[in-house]
């Protein structure tokens, strides 16, 4: 495979998709195939195969399109137009009315210019929802695998690493680390074998960026990843992925079979002398996974326990040896620096966040769904905007961000810019890009204790701060719920968070007080409310009660035993 | 469900595929993994036997594998019931009502989390977030993803399959 022979690839699928006289796009995400888009997909063809049109309507499932909350969702072109909640019975009525009169079928619309989209931005998500995830010359029409045969042809290692330097990169998992520095030192350290790893373990509750991106655009991560490898000096690639996602396992699988087949991926990668293959890693549902040092131990076959950092993986990682890790999102983002440039993408965000972050938007919230927007928007934007505000009549409580390593963001910080630095400022944090919106139906000590609770369990046993501190604090949380807390209980709470934070090996330990200590800090007056007045305002908490947690007594249980 | 009992039984192939994959992976012990997730497929759950089974086979010592296997909350050591419920418990489905389901479901089945029926019909399992978030809150039967589900809809559900003739 050439540069040239990429073109043509890609130049002879478009002319094959200008043969078409429609083209229907059925939205083939999580949310979607649960409200029967597969069905959908069906009778379309079939509705298509009795108009005697169905050689000239191409019917294809994609990606996420990013409007879960009201699928499925069904997209026309040449026309643009896209539908929402469509059964099988509106399938004739558009094949019919729009297909073959040209008008669009009024009552189903989403309008263009709604503020869902106009206020997104696009770039790790361009191609998602446009095209088939399972065809790679879709992508490869697209403009797939472009970066990477430039890339390798007309730029060096150090050129593709100063590109994505210039662009201001940050880790998308959220930690916010450089990723061009973060590259430079992994090509840095000799070493004839190095290693490209794609973590997958999308583990916060709560958050379904990734996913969506692997089934819906998986070519992408490969290609982000294989400029990675050509960049640091890597030979071999790891997505380790969940095992809770099966279709994205599926349609990676299929991508990487594909890649290899058309020579995008193996030997002399585009005639030159870079080889580079990728493979999967299932995970198996255990959350410390997404800590680095933890993913890699379970890449090697052991339990994910991480280690203490330095000596980092980018010095010392899988099998010893030298190890980028990246989230999905940003080897996403990865081939459209290369193609339009650092500094492109450095003009968009703030000073020190660059580019866009892609929100899984969800809860007590109009839009949910999946959305990318320009780092600096304003939360209030995100929520009332793009996400069209509370439903029910609800009035806004906080923002949850960062999963259980992040905290709850209250109406008064409504107006804080989405960067790292300001998210971190007000007590939560950028995370991976899950964000959950309560309404006055959720009460904030209970938040806190769902939080711990998830981390209680899944805490690793390593270190004692993490394995004990949890539960500790799980039980005092529990006691507050329950109506039984004393205001002693209060500050021990406060003391345990803080040591907790402290003394912890990894980020799940560090972060695992972060929803207690923030919603403390913005709701301490619900706390006093449950443990001086018995009285939970949301109505969620039994504070009257005074039982125990099942998950309280079966701790008792086993500490019997 | 011994290894002995299956082969004189004949019937059994699937310790000839579970074979298969671990000469796939040229018995490397940091296949572990990999072979687990194959065992479960073939198997429905790891057995003991099959635990020493990859243990003898990968040349690990038995405790390791055991470690593994209960580490990660995939594997599963006991065999599951004819039907498995999964509720969402991310936290998108908890704002959105998931414990109040969760609750229902374990009264009408009379068992908890992570446990299967006394007559063996229905295993009930949490799952930490399916990513569907979109559609909270979200229960799956056997291999159906429900979305916007509720307490009246999932009681009813696992009620007929508790009514069904075995």
């Amino acid at each position: 495979m050439t540069l040239e022979e990429l073109y043509e690839l890609g130049q002879n699928f478009r002319q094959k998709l200008e043969t078409f006289r429609a083209e229907i796009h059925v939205c083939g995400s999580g949310g979607c195939i649960s409200s029967g888009s597969f069905q959908l997909k069906e009778t379309f063809e079939k509705v298509c195969e009795a108009r005697k049109i169905g050689a000239d309507v191409r019917v294809i499932t994609t990606g996420c399109m990013g409007l879960c909350g009201a699928g499925p969702l069904v997209r026309v072109h040449p026309s643009d137009t896209l539908y929402v909640r469509v059964t099988t019975e509106d399938v004739e009525r558009i094949v019919d009315s729009h297909i073959l009169k040209d008008k669009p079928v009024k009552n189903l619309l989403y309008p263009k210019d709604a503020s869902f989209f106009a206020r997104q931005m696009q770039v790790a998500l361009k191609n998602m929802g446009r095209i088939d995830p399972e065809s790679i010359e879709d992508y490869i029409a697209h403009g797939g695998y472009e970066a990477l045969a430039k890339a390798i042809t007309y730029y060096t290692q150090e050129g593709v690493i100063l590109e994505v330097r210039n662009s201001g990169l940050r880790g998308r998992g959220g930690g916010g680390y450089p990723t061009g520095l973060k590259w430079d030192i992994v090509r840095r350290v000799p070493s004839a074998e190095k290693y490209v790893v794609c973590n997958a373990d999308e583990g916060d509750p709560g958050a379904f960026m990734d996913r969506a991106m692997l089934e819906g655009n998986p070519h992408a991560i490969l290609e982000g990843m294989a400029i990675a490898g050509y960049a640091v000096g890597a030979t071999q690639g790891f997505i380790y992925v969940r095992g809770e996602y099966p279709l994205a396992i599926e349609r990676l699988k299929k991508a990487i079979k594909q890649s290899e087949r058309t020579q995008i991926l193996g030997n002399r990668i585009f005639e030159s002398g870079f080889n580079f293959r990728i493979d999967l890693r299932i995970g198996a549902g255990a959350f410390v996974c997404g800590e680095e040092t933890a993913l890699l131990q379970s890449i090697e076959g052991q339990r994910g326990q991480p280690r203490p950092r330095p000596p980092y993986p980018s010095q010392v990682g899988l099998w010893g040896k030298p190890t980028l890790l990246n989230n999905v999102e940003t080897f996403a983002n990865v081939p459209a620096i290369v193609l339009n440039g650092g500094k492109w993408y450095s003009a968009i965000g703030t000073e020190k966040s660059k580019g866009t972050k892609v929100f899984a938007l969800a809860g007590r919230i109009n839009n949910t769904g999946l959305i990318e927007v320009p780092m600096g928007i304003t939360l209030r934007e995100i929520i009332f905007d793009i996400g069209g505000g509370i439903p029910d009549g609800g009035e806004f409580k906080a923002a949850q961000t960062g999963g259980p390593s992040g905290g709850c963001i209250p109406v008064q910080h409504l107006d804080t810019p989405v960067d790292y630095e300001s998210l971190t400022h007000v007590g939560s944090m950028m995370g991976s890009g899950g964000l959950i919106v309560m309404d006055q139906t959720s009460c904030m000590v209970d938040i806190a204790k769902y939080f711990m609770k998830f981390c209680m369990e899944e805490s690793c046993g390593k270190c004692i701060p993490c394995r004990v501190g949890t539960v500790q604090l799980f039980r005092l949380l529990d006691r507050m719920t329950n109506g039984t807390a004393t205001e002693e209980d209060l500050d021990t709470l406060e003391e345990l968070c803080v040591m907790v934070k402290d003394t912890s090996l990894c980020g799940l330990g560090q972060t695992a007080p972060n929803p207690v200590m923030s919603t403390l800090h913005y709701f301490r007056r619900e706390y006093e409310q449950h443990i001086h007045e018995h009285n939970c305002a949301a109505g969620v908490c039994s504070v009257g009660a005074e039982q125990a947690d099942p998950a309280v007594a079966s701790l008792h249980q086993s500490e019997g035993a | 469900m011994s290894k002995q009992a299956d082969k004189q039984g004949n019937a059994d192939n699937r310790y000839k595929y579970l074979d298969r994959a671990i000469a796939r992976h040229q018995f490397r012990g940091d296949a572990l993994i990999e072979i687990l997730h194959t065992t479960q497929e073939l198997f429905g759950f790891i057995s003991r036997d099959l635990l020493l089974y990859i243990a003898r086979n990968l040349k690990l010592p038995p405790s390791k594998v055991y470690g593994v296997a209960t580490f990660y909350h995939f594997f599963s050591l006991e065999p599951k019931g004819e039907h498995t419920v999964t509720v969402c418990l991310g936290t998108a489905c908890y704002v959105r009502g998931a414990a109040d389901i969760q609750v229902a479901l374990e009264k009408t089945c009379g068992c908890a989390m992570g446990q299967t029926t006394a007559d063996g019909k229905i295993s009930l399992q949490g799952a930490r977030c399916v990513g569907s978030c979109g559609i909270a809150p979200v229960v799956i039967y056997d291999n159906d993803v429900a979305g916007y589900d509720t307490v009246e809809q999932a009681t009813a559900r696992v009620r007929t399959w508790m009514e069904e003739q075995a």
